[in-house]
């Protein structure tokens, strides 16, 4: 070889750079298809056993209601028309009436007859979180290993190392989205008469918003440190919190002030709006583009933050 | 090739890492540092690999500044770290593929390129295996291979025969002989290894607590020291002191056990004269022993130290290694 054959002026171009990071890092969770079915196992639980016990729609259900066969009802509890010395109803009608009132209470605060499928869409939210935190996270690891060292030392673009995190992230969410609504479907969740397949894109276009927006964060969070505890616990300290203040397992309209308030600026509560539009809920389109709007401006803001953040502490 | 200026790092504002230190690196040349653990070496490449922004003072690889040419200096540099960077979950072909990826080398190009790299750190056979089977030697080729991919003109190795055995370690300076006389490379390498550092090195500097203590050429070293070291025993019980003193080219005295340690330059011509001298003094010499002063010495002379023993620091690795392997698998 000739010293003539040495020089070397490739020139990296981003989107191969972003490509081959990312590859590895999906490389990396194909591997390992045990972390892949545990990060399915925990939104699993909570659907499975939250989302089955708490039968919010059963407290309205004829069997939860005793009531014997003839209701006497004596004179003095009516006031018109007065006279009557008493009426004696028929139970079985009475007990109807309750269950179409609770169908009724449960339609007006939930949008569906069912708490199951309310929630199980909830869970997506939670996988997002999840899953952008591990990924956001492994930024720590491969600095441990000085594998980011590595690739710092290479001419790859800045952006791409940051963006291949972002990616991962967010494929895997949608993964993971993919098969929790799937086992959902399994486990009794009642889609809207408006869905279409086609609805699925807008629930992967949410899922891919709210996952870019998270996990710039925690990219930037786990920046420039090189041990994982701190952030860890940070984000599993907010993890619940955020959820609970949405949308996610209960409705916002009937929280207090202060945490409706809340509710209004997590970004949670409009993946999670997003996703019951497009599937339990009949398609309410100024709602969606709320949502739309919102998750955008959401992770076009932390994204940038998140770069350039990046671009000047990814060097020490 | 390369030039460091008043170069500092200064880690948490208060550990000084690397303290001002200047230097120097020409073209085709192996530069190596060498330093106790701890002395700086690594925190000193990762400046120059733009891995590290200095504190202070400034550096450039081939006229491109380190900081503000980044881009630039990454282009033409290849770096084999002190640590196993090589993604476990890949096998050694595609941990060298993304390599490849990285610095933007055409797909067809790189696939020759890695073939040939795989055959000569002699991993062919291993290619498709992934590199969590690799042992520690593999490893350390692995990532020589994945240095060496973009053809850089200049090499940072980083304690290149770290935790290495014998063969392996010779087998390992051999391809840095090839690479600096084949392809003509820069390298710039940091040991530990005094023997190494003797082989290999064009030239070498002696860093110590974060600062240069001496460089030049591993002979101009030991010739600092004031030449070779003859010691000469006479069967006769008188003081020779200053006889010898008095014979060209003698610069040291010194009477230990009965014997006389003598510091000359020049030893194999000097030795003689001496014997010369001594002779006709009606001395006789009984003993006459020659040795060169290996870079153990030099070390020692320039800071005040004796050498870590090289096997002990080989444990403290292997234990770092194990470390780092077990917090891997959590
Ligand atoms: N990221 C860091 N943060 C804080 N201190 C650091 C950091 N990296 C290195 N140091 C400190 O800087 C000093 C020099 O470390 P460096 O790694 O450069 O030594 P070295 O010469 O490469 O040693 P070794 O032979 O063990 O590899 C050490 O005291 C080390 O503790
Ligand atoms: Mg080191």
């Amino acid at each position: 070889m000739s010293e003539a054959e040495i020089v070397n002026e490739c020139q990296p171009s981003f989107a191969r750079g972003l490509w081959a990071l990312t590859r590895r890092e999906l490389k990396k969770w194909l591997n390992d298809p045990v972390m892949l079915v545990m990060f399915v196992l925990q939104p699993l639980i909570w659907m499975g056993l939250l989302g089955k016990s708490m039968n919010i729609g059963g407290l309205f259900s004829t069997s939860n209601i005793n009531l014997p066969q003839q209701i006497p009802i004596p004179g003095s509890a009516i006031l018109y028309p007065s006279g009557l010395p008493g009426v004696v109803l028929d139970g079985a009608v009475i007990l109807q009436m309750f269950a179409e009132m609770g169908s009724s209470i449960m339609q007006n605060t939930f949008g569906v007859a069912d708490y199951f499928s309310f929630m199980a869409v909830g869970m997506v939210s939670m996988i997002v979180i999840t899953t952008t935190m591990f990924s956001g996270m492994s930024i720590v690891w491969d600095r441990r290993l000085g594998f980011l060292d590595k690739v710092i030392s290479t001419p790859v673009s800045r952006a791409a190392i940051i963006f291949s995190k972002i990616l991962n992230a967010t494929f895997r969410a949608m993964f993971q989205a993919t098969v929790i609504l799937a086992l959902a479907y399994l486990l009794g969740l009642k889609l809207s008469s408006t869905f279409t397949p086609l609805n699925l894109l807008g629930v992967y276009a949410a899922i891919f918003l709210l996952g870019v927006g998270l996990s710039s964060v925690f990219i930037a969070f786990s920046i420039r440190s090189t041990r994982m505890e701190r952030p860890m616990q940070f984000v599993s300290l907010i993890t619940m919190p955020l959820m609970f203040a949405s949308n996610t397992f209960f409705p916002t309209k009937l929280m207090p002030d202060w945490m409706q308030a809340i509710a209004r600026v997590n970004p949670l509560t409009y993946l999670t709006d997003a996703v019951r539009q497009l599937t339990i809920l009949p398609t309410d389109s100024s709602a969606l583009l709320v949502d739309f709007t919102y998750l955008g401006l959401f992770a076009a803001v932390l994204a940038t933050a998140g770069i350039v953040l990046a671009w000047k502490y990814l060097t020490r | 090739m390369i030039k460091a200026e008043n170069l500092t790092k200064v880690f948490n504002r208060n550990l000084v890492a690397v303290d001002h230190i200047t230097f120097s690196v020409r073209e085709g040349e192996v530069f190596g540092f060498l330093g106790p653990n701890g002395a700086g070496k690594t925190t000193t490449i990762n400046m120059l690999i733009t891995v590290l922004k200095p504190t202070e003072g400034a550096a450039s690889v081939l006229g491109f500044d380190v900081v503000k040419q980044a881009n630039e200096v990454r282009k033409v540099i290849g770096v084999v770290p002190q640590e196993y960077t090589a993604d476990e979950d890949l096998t050694g072909y595609e941990n060298i593929m993304l390599c490849a990826d990285l610095y933007g080398i055409p797909r067809d190009v790189a696939k020759q390129r890695a073939l040939e790299l795989l055959e000569l750190v002699e991993l062919s056979d291993f290619k498709d295996k992934r590199v969590e089977t690799y042992s520690g030697g593999m490893r350390r080729r692995l990532e020589l291979a994945c240095g060496l991919i973009n053809r850089p003109k200049v090499l940072f190795l980083d304690e290149p025969t770290l935790g290495l055995d014998v063969q392996t370690r010779a087998a390992t300076w051999e391809y840095i002989r090839r690479l600096k006389n084949e392809y003509g490379m820069t390298l710039f390498m940091t040991t530990h290894y005094l023997e190494e550092a003797d082989v290999l090195c064009d030239r070498i500097a002696i860093i110590d607590h974060g600062k240069i203590v001496v460089t030049g050429s591993p002979s101009e070293l030991k010739d600092s020291l004031g030449g070779d070291i003859i010691t000469i025993t006479v069967k006769e019980n008188a003081d020779v002191t200053s006889v010898i003193q008095s014979v060209e080219n003698v610069k040291e005295v010194r009477k230990e056990n009965g014997a006389y340690r003598v510091k000359a330059a020049n030893g194999e011509v000097t030795a003689p004269i001496i014997i010369e001298a001594l002779r006709k003094k009606g001395y006789t010499v009984t003993r006459l022993s020659l040795t060169e002063p290996t870079l153990n010495e030099v070390y020692l002379e320039y800071t005040g130290r004796a050498f870590r023993n090289t096997e002990e620091s080989r444990m403290e690795f292997m234990a770092q290694r194990f470390q780092l392997w077990r917090a891997r698998r959590r």
